[in-house]
């Protein structure tokens, strides 16, 4: 049997390597998109693995919708990424500075 | 226990909706104006719905999922109305600036329905849902001028800061889940409620994240990053729906998941707000003096104006919610107001954006002028307007609730922060215009603007009517 502490740490890890792909990231929207999915996903784990050892149903439940709710966005956010390439000739994170001030 | 009728004005909307998107599909091109009809029948059918549904006891249906009570109905009735008024403004703009087409109206319609839900909602899962039924449709509504560079950079900017903030919201959920096994509002009220939460390090840290997430929807500091970006380079229609209606919804996720399920906890996310708030005071106002684009100028003023709203909101008390209430919707109404006129001051293929383009607007229309000075006194504060009346509710509450300096701070900052609204006024009224072409409205927008710009002095005289309805919705609910 495995302790829901490993569970929680592995969510944990997970949830920061998405957290500091993005700031690390100083190159290309679609690992920002990679990281929003991993942090997504770290979330499910974690909702797994107390819906499990709480015995109570309503955690994966959940999980379910943020799945859905993950496809969406990134259906959305690829829609607006391809829109973005159009208009700019590229994905570059550094290039998307026309708004300052 | 179901109770579907509790949720009637919801799934009369989402009907409506659907039958809208088909009709649409029909009628073509020709008949947008249809379509335009139509939609704001539904919010104002919706809104009846809300209010003949509103004055009974609170209410939980659907499997304890979702709740009816006034707090609730005094949010979507503002959200419906304000949403219809956007409607009406942004007939204009849509026609000028080639965006006429019934994407804007359906997700706009869409996200309506998300913070219908995020005001009734009962469970966590349900919040998040609302939130993003909400946040999906304002991510394409930004990026809705899609030949234009800034839209998408802006939406895409909006799109991944959102993201990462609903799964902030979600990390601190599922931590929650965890501790009390519940996620439905009353269960975690009842766990948190025999807690000693300044102890409890795994709940603190649950509500970190918690906050943070709720902070990036208010567009607090630190989480503000996206809101002057969004504001400039979204097409000023969907900037005045951004701007105004989905603050409501910030408002009610906060009074549901913070101020209801975890009102123990004032304590620990009273702390964080208080910082959020002050810094949100103090940075909005600060950086809003150095900017010369109207709408970028707007979005730090929003920043500033959303300090005042959690710095209200945390004191824990029902006096400051109901503050926090009145000064959403009047803050609501008056953004609307203001990217209004930057609506009317538009032609063309030229959008007005810059502080440029509202100078010598005395000259060129001093009716116009007038309504604009009316929004930015209310903005700044400045009596008889409403929005003294909203600072004052605030401050006072924040005092009351024992919170001395930063009511000190607070007063300090809206007066630097007049200089900004006045520096507009003293160029609508002294300087001399760049254009001089007349400024054209239809009938029904120049009523309404007329209307929203007197409201301001109106309720800011009588602020008893709506202080009364904000307060008596808290007092029921919470």
């Amino acid at each position: 049997m495995i302790p829901l502490s490993h569970f929680l740490i592995v969510a944990a890890l997970l949830f920061s390597i998405s957290v500091a792909g993005m700031f690390l990231n100083r190159k290309n929207v679609l690992i920002l998109l990679m990281c929003i999915e991993l942090m997504l996903l770290s979330v499910n784990l974690n909702f797994v693995a107390f819906s499990h050892y709480l015995g109570d149903m309503a955690g994966q439940v959940f999980v379910f919708f943020i799945l859905t709710v993950a496809a969406a966005e990134a259906a959305i956010g690829l829609a607006i990424l391809v829109v973005l390439f159009r208009n700019r000739r590229t994905i570059n994170v550094q290039e998307l500075d026309a708004m300052k001030g | 226990m179901m109770n579907i009728a509790i949720a009637t004005p919801e799934i009369f909307l989402l009907s409506t909706i659907c039958l809208i998107l088909l009709m649409d599909l029909f009628l073509g091109e020709a008949c947008r104006m249809v379509t335009y009809l139509l939609s704001i029948v539904a919010l104002l059918a919706t809104a009846l719905l809300v209010y003949s549904s509103m004055g009974g006891d609170k209410i939980t249906g659907l499997h304890d999922m979702y709740v009816r009570d006034d707090l609730g109905g005094v949010l979507k009735i503002s959200i419906l109305l304000l949403t219809v008024g956007i409607f009406v403004y942004a007939r204009k703009y849509l026609r000028e600036q080639d965006l006429w087409q019934s994407e804007f109206f359906l997700l706009s319609l869409f996200s309506v329905l998300g913070m219908m839900v995020m005001s009734s909602a009962n469970n966590l899962l349900v919040v998040y849902l609302g939130l993003e039924l909400l946040a999906l449709s304002m991510y394409v509504l930004v990026a809705f001028k899609r030949d234009d560079g800034r839209s998408t950079e802006a939406a895409m900017k909006y799109f991944v800061l959102g993201a990462v903030a609903s799964g902030m919201l979600l990390y601190g959920i599922s931590i929650l889940y965890g501790l009390s096994g519940k996620l439905d509002i009353a269960g975690v009220a009842a766990y948190v409620s025999v807690q000693n939460v300044m102890q409890n390090i795994p709940l603190l840290f649950a509500l970190v994240f918690m906050v943070a997430g709720i902070a990036f929807k208010f567009g607090a500091v630190p989480f503000h990053m996206w809101v002057p970006d969004v504001y400039q380079g979204a097409p000023t229609a969907v900037t005045m729906f951004l701007g105004s209606v989905p603050k409501l919804a910030a408002l009610a996720m906060f009074l549901r998941v913070l101020a209801e399920s975890m009102a123990v906890a004032q304590p620990g996310w009273g702390q964080m707000l208080l910082v959020f708030g002050l810094l949100s005071v103090f940075l909005g106002n600060l950086v809003a003096i150095a900017q010369f684009n109207l709408k970028r100028m707007l979005a730090y003023s929003t920043i500033a104006h959303m300090g005042f709203i959690l710095l209200g909101a945390l004191t824990g008390t029902t006096q400051g919610y109901g503050a926090a209430l009145f000064y959403t919707i009047t803050y609501a109404l008056t953004a609307a107001g203001a990217f209004a006129v930057l609506i009317l001051l538009s032609r063309e293929g030229v959008e007005a954006e810059t502080l440029d383009d509202i100078k010598g607007l005395n000259e060129r229309n001093p009716w116009y002028a007038f309504i604009m000075m009316m929004l930015l006194f209310s903005m700044a504060g400045i009596p008889p307007t409403v929005g003294f009346y909203a600072k004052l509710s605030i401050i006072d509450a924040v005092m009351q609730a024992g919170y001395l300096w930063p009511a000190v701070f607070m007063v300090v900052l809206s007066v630097i922060g007049a200089f900004y609204y006045l520096r507009a006024i003293k160029m609508m009224y002294f300087d001399k215009p760049d254009n001089t072409a007349p400024i054209e409205a239809e009938l029904d927008f120049t009523i309404l603007l007329s209307v929203n710009g007197l409201l301001m002095v109106v309720l800011g005289i009588f602020p008893s009517v709506l202080m009364g309805i904000c307060s008596a919705a808290v007092v029921a609910s919470l």
